[in-house]
C-alpha cells in the first residue's frame, strides 16, 4: 500500500485491474485505492508478472503493507518478489509511515452498499449508465467497472444512453450515496485534522509576508496567451508556481524535509499543489521536478492534476510526496495565507489575491496589481534570514518574468 | 446567434467544467464564477470550451464579459455571427 500524502497511514484496495498471470510494466494502473480522501489510480513500479494479489478488495490496510507480488519479466520464479506498491522507502515520508503490519489485523471492511470504484463511475458516466441500479458484485457491495458493463449491456439504461436526466443542483458532488458521501467527509477531516495537529505540534513555525508587484508578470502573460492555443493559456498562479520553483532553488534551504532532527535538502522541487474540492476538503497531488518546467509546461501540468483530482483520476505518481508545497487562496479572494507546513516539508508558500492597490512606483503613487506572498517556515530547520532571501528571490523572480517563465533549468 | 443561444452555449461549457452545473437557477446578472464557485482555472477552461462551442477565439480581455448570463448572452450576440 504507498502512501498517497502526507496524512495517510492506511489504505482500502477498491478493485484490481491485473489479475495474476498478467505482465505488467512500469505505469501501469494496476489497482484502485481508496485513501480516507479519494480514489487513487495505483501504478505498477516495474515490469514484470503478476504472480500473487495478496490483498482482497475491500480490505483496509497500513501504508507498507504487500499488496501484491511481482515475477521478474524472464519468467524467473519469483525469485524477488516486489511488493506492488510504488514504495516511497527513498523519501523521508517512509519514516512516518507504519510498519507493514499483517492485515488480517486491520481487515476493516470500509466498502459497503454505495461504495463505486473509480473506474466504474467513469465508466458508467460515459456509458449513461444509472449507478443506482447497479448491482455491486464486489466485496460488500462495491460496484466494479464490470457491474456497470453488464448494466450497460443489459439494463434499460443502454437504451438512452445520453445522461441528459434531470439536471442535478448546482455544483453537484459526484453521484455517491449520501451516508458514503458523509463518512468519506468525516474521514478526511479526520485525517487533516491529525496532520495539522502534528504540524502545530511538532514545527515552530515562523512568518514572513512580502508583497510583489505582478504588473511586469502579468503583462507579459497576457501577451503570451496571445499566441497561445486556448489549450494552453495561462493563468496567473502558473506564473507564481514557476516563480517559486526558480526561488527554491535559489535557496535550497527550504526545498526539503526535516527527518530526525535534521534537514535533508530534495534534489528536485517537487511543488505541493493545494486543491479545494467541491465536495469539501483538500487533496495536494505534486508538479515534480517543477525547476525543470517552464511556465506552460507548469500550466499543463496544473491543468491536468486539477481536472484529474477533480474527477477522481489521480494516480498514485501524482501523489507522491513534495519537497515545498503552494497555497493559493487568492483565487478565494483573501488578501494572504499564513498557511501551516505540511510535515516532514518545512516551508509553505502561501499566495494572496492578486488585486489592484496603491504602490509606489519610482516616486510615483501608481495602481499595481499586487500579490501578498507568505512563508510559513519550521524554525528547527532555518531562521529568518533564509526565509526572507526566499521571499527577496521570489520577488526578483516575478518581476522579471522573462528569464523566470521561460527558464528551463538542466 | 440568438440570446438563448448564447445561454445554451454557456450553459455546456459550464457542464463540462462542473459536471451537473445548472445556470437555470441563476439569476442572469449573478457572477456565475461565485455562483459555481469557479476558480480562475476552471473559468480558463470555460472559457476555452465556450470558444470551442461557438467556433471563435476568446481573448483574455474579452472574458470579463463572461462574468454573468446576461454580458455573456451580449457578448455572444454581438460577437458571433448571426445563424
Amino acid at each position: 500500500m504507498p502512501s498517497l500524502g502526507a496524512d495517510m497511514t492506511e489504505g482500502t484496495l477498491l478493485e484490481w485491474l491485473v489479475k495474476p498471470g498478467d505482465p505488467v510494466h512500469r505505469g501501469d494502473v494496476v489497482a484502485v485505492v481508496d485513501t480516507s480522501k479519494s480514489a487513487v489510480e495505483v501504478e505498477c513500479f516495474d515490469d514484470g508478472v503478476v504472480e500473487a494479489l495478496d490483498v482482497e478488495p475491500g480490505t483496509k490496510v497500513p501504508v507498507g503493507t504487500v499488496l501484491a507480488t511481482i515475477a521478474p519479466p524472464d519468467g524467473h520464479p519469483a525469485g524477488s518478489p516486489a511488493s506492488s506498491a510504488p514504495t516511497p522507502a527513498a523519501t523521508p515520508l517512509a519514516a512516518a509511515a507504519p510498519a507493514p503490519a499483517p492485515a488480517p489485523a486491520h481487515r476493516a471492511h470500509a466498502g459497503g452498499p454505495g461504495r463505486i470504484s473509480p473506474l466504474a463511475r467513469r465508466l458508467a458516466d460515459e456509458l449513461g449508465v444509472d449507478l443506482a441500479s447497479v448491482h455491486g458484485t464486489g466485496l460488500h457491495g462495491v460496484i466494479r467497472a464490470e457491474d456497470v458493463r453488464a448494466a450497460a449491456g443489459t439494463g434499460p439504461a443502454a437504451a438512452a444512453p445520453s445522461p441528459s436526466g434531470p439536471p442535478a443542483t448546482v455544483a453537484a458532488p459526484p453521484p455517491v450515496a449520501g451516508h458514503d458521501a458523509a463518512a468519506r467527509a468525516l474521514d478526511m477531516r479526520r485525517s487533516i485534522a491529525a496532520l495539522m495537529t502534528r504540524s502545530n505540534t511538532e514545527i515552530p513555525h515562523y512568518h514572513l509576508t512580502l508583497t510583489v508587484d505582478l504588473h511586469r508578470t502579468l503583462e507579459w502573460i497576457r501577451e503570451r496567451n496571445v499566441a497561445l492555443s486556448l489549450s494552453e493559456r495561462l493563468v496567473p498562479a502558473a506564473a507564481l508556481l514557476r516563480a517559486t520553483a526558480s526561488a527554491a532553488r535559489e535557496v535550497p534551504e527550504l526545498n526539503g524535509h526535516w527527518v530526525e532532527g535534521a534537514f535533508v535538502p530534495a534534489e528536485h522541487v517537487d511543488l505541493g499543489l493545494i486543491l479545494s474540492l467541491r465536495g469539501g476538503g483538500l487533496l495536494v497531488p505534486v508538479i515534480r521536478e517543477a525547476e525543470s518546467l517552464d511556465v506552460v509546461a507548469t500550466m499543463a501540468r496544473v491543468r491536468d492534476l486539477t481536472r484529474r483530482a477533480r474527477s477522481g483520476r489521480l494516480r498514485g505518481s501524482d501523489l507522491t510526496p513534495p519537497s515545498l508545497t503552494v497555497s493559493n487562496l487568492g483565487d478565494q479572494g483573501v488578501e494572504s495565507v499564513a498557511g501551516v507546513i505540511y510535515p516532514p516539508q518545512v516551508a509553505l508558500v502561501g499566495f494572496g489575491a492578486v488585486s489592484e492597490r496603491p504602490w509606489a512606483v519610482d516616486g510615483m503613487l501608481g495602481v499595481r496589481p499586487l500579490v501578498t506572498v507568505t512563508l510559513a517556515a519550521d524554525h528547527r530547520a532555518t531562521d529568518g534570514a533564509i526565509g526572507s532571501r526566499f521571499l527577496k528571490a521570489l520577488d526578483r523572480a516575478l518581476r522579471d518574468p522573462d528569464s523566470t517563465m521561460q527558464q528551463e533549468e538542466q | 446567434m440568438t440570446p438563448d443561444q448564447a445561454r445554451t452555449a454557456l450553459q455546456e461549457a459550464i457542464s463540462h467544467v462542473v459536471p451537473g452545473a445548472d445556470l437555470t437557477g441563476l439569476a442572469p446578472d449573478a457572477d456565475v464564477r461565485d455562483a459555481l464557485e469557479l476558480d480562475s482555472l476552471d473559468f480558463v477552461e470555460v472559457v476555452e470550451q465556450l470558444s470551442g462551442i461557438v467556433g471563435f477565439r476568446i481573448e483574455d480581455h474579452e472574458a470579463d464579459a463572461l462574468r454573468t448570463i446576461d454580458s455573456a448572452a451580449r457578448f455572444l450576440t454581438a460577437r458571433a455571427p448571426a445563424r
